[in-house]
């Protein structure tokens, strides 16, 4: 069966509703009923290990892909932030993140207070390659977030930053998510990543999910903070891993 | 005993005890024999090592460059004056430069120079429309692909100048063969490049570009053509070197005008100078079409250089 997004309403709560989805590559299963909603308003992160589905689920979402058994719901705007940032190294930053959209002076002005939003104003008609690989990141941030999308699917959005990068970028991320307020699904395995950002926490083990509990850490959020410890352990008992 | 100790007692290739720095000698595993710690006096500078040599140099790069065309030509004059070279089939580059002077200032050298360089330029003009035309309908459609590409592989499987003599079967002698001759030379060379540097731009952009909600202009305006820019300059450098070889081989046949004509009544009038001028002439013409092909490419791939912005 192919996707469907065109029957019935989307609930105004809900951003995302997948209700018994599997999914098969090659007769090898990868996602097995597989039921989550994600509210409006959400952020979600979504944990597993390498070949746990947790990519292809949000493919899915992304409609990257097709062929699935099950239903999914997702809202008309949406938009990823990949693990590598795919900008077009022969379009300049701000042509990049207005890509796909009428080029207007209006959103030209949206795209450049966007990079402002991401501290890339200074940038705004460099090419990509002279980025560095945060600032890269940042700038596929804003191409995701001009868009105002009801829907932010991140992809491992981090996962190639060196440590400390990767810190900022977790600090700038909250912020525009607290500014726009996007349902937000963010892929990674990186659990004290997710624990800092998301309100729900799901792990995928083997295209099922294991675990599923709301991030009931009060904010701001820190590391040492003794529920965030508990949930940490917990997580990566979860995943497998025994931190001692 | 600490575990380093434990260790060194079980691998008789460890160290035997770690010994605190300025007190005592460590002693080299197997052979008993103290080693005194490093003091400043034992270190060396490591660029004075010689592993690698600096390449700063006051001389600039181009000059460090003619050094070798230039010695040759020394060496030729020389070996042409002491009589080594039988200066009828070999005239010094002297001579061959005070004929290239008188041919330069004389109407009939820049007559055959513009014959010459309106037939390459036609070709070029219309072989490279042909070929970006050509790889565009191939590299962005399947239809295209099915019809064009196959065509075009067996065109360029045969030998470009094996094609003259059917062109002037069909064509005559006129003008028309030979601009035809260097217009298949150029499409063969920006086809084949343009296409498959198409076929190869980024599928991860393609994606991103596409949930982007980058339709079908966009998708080839801002993506594509701009990706495959580089395989089409290379099909451009080539196409230009196809050109000037077809230019030799059309000129061959019956040209009133053009270089090749030249090059014919040279040989006929056993003017070995004038030769030697018109080999000049075209490397001349082929050093300066690959300087204006890389002055494209600094102008057109500005993206590719990083770290000349921001």
């Amino acid at each position: 069966m192919a996707l469907d997004f065109a029957t019935g309403p989307v609930p105004p709560a809900s951003a995302v509703i997948a209700a018994h989805v599997s999914k098969q590559f090659n007769g090898r299963p990868v996602l097995k009923d597989l039921s989550l909603d994600i509210e409006a308003g959400e952020f979600v992160a979504l944990l597993g290990k390498s070949g746990s589905g947790k990519s292809t689920f949000l493919r899915l979402l992304g409609a990257l892909d097709v062929d699935v058994e099950g239903s999914l719901r997702v809202p008309r705007r949406r938009a990823i932030v990949f693990q590598d940032p795919r900008l077009m190294p022969w379009l300049s930053v701000l042509r990049n993140i207005t890509i796909g959209l009428p080029q207007t002076e209006e959103v030209r002005k949206r795209g450049l207070a966007t990079l402002a939003e991401v501290g890339l104003e200074r940038h705004a008609f460099a090419w990509p390659r002279t980025l560095s690989g945060g600032e890269a990141q940042r700038a596929a941030l804003a191409r995701a977030m001009v868009r105002e999308p009801q829907l932010l699917l991140l992809d491992e959005p981090f996962g190639a930053l060196d440590a400390l990068t990767r810190i900022r970028m977790h600090g700038l991320l909250r912020d525009v998510y607290l500014r726009h307020r996007p349902a937000v699904l963010l892929v990674t395995h990186d659990v004290d990543e997710a624990i800092l950002l998301a309100d729900r926490v799901v792990v995928l083990t083997e295209g099922r999910i294991s675990l599923n509990e709301a991030v009931n850490v009060p904010t701001p959020r820190h590391r040492a903070d003794a529920p965030f410890i508990a949930l940490r352990q917990r997580l990566l008992r979860e995943l497998g891993v025994d931190d001692d | 005993m600490s575990a380093i100790e434990e260790a060194a007692s079980q691998n008789p290739l460890l160290w035997e005890r770690p010994a605190e720095p300025g007190t005592q000698a460590r002693i080299r595993p197997g052979t008993g024999t103290p080693e005194p710690w490093l003091g400043a006096s034992d270190l060396i500078d490591p660029t004075s090592e010689g592993l690698v040599t600096s390449i700063r140099s006051a001389v600039p790069r181009w000059l460090q460059r003619s050094v070798g065309p230039l010695l040759l030509l020394l060496a030729w004059q020389l070996l042409t004056s002491l009589g080594v070279f039988d200066p009828r089939t070999t005239p010094a580059p002297r001579t061959i430069f005070l004929t290239a002077i008188n041919l330069a200032t004389s109407e009939d050298l820049q007559a055959h120079l513009a014959a010459s360089l309106e037939r390459v330029a036609e070709g070029l003009l219309i072989g490279v429309a042909l070929g970006l035309v050509s790889a565009v309908v191939s590299g962005l459609t399947r239809w295209g692909e099915n019809i064009v590409d196959g065509n075009m592989e067996i065109l360029r499987a045969v030998p470009n100048f094996a094609l003259l003599p059917i062109l002037v079967a069909w064509f005559g002698i006129g003008e028309f063969p030979k601009v035809t001759l260097i217009t298949l030379g150029v499409w063969v060379a920006v086809y084949i490049n343009t296409y498959s540097a198409i076929r190869s731009v980024d599928v991860s952009l393609v994606e991103a570009a596409r949930t982007f909600g980058v339709k079908r202009r966009e998708l080839i305006t801002a993506v594509i053509l701009p990706g495959s820019l580089p395989g089409f300059l290379v099909g451009l450098r080539i196409a230009l070197t196809n050109a000037w070889l077809s230019l030799i081989f059309a000129e061959t046949v019956n040209a009133p005008l053009g270089l090749g004509r030249m090059m014919n009544d040279a040989r006929e009038y056993f003017r070995v100078d004038v030769i030697f001028v018109l080999l000049a002439i075209y490397a001349i013409l082929g050093l300066f079409s690959l300087s204006a092909i890389r002055f494209l490419e600094r102008r057109l791939l500005t993206w590719r250089r990083a770290f000349d912005g921001a």
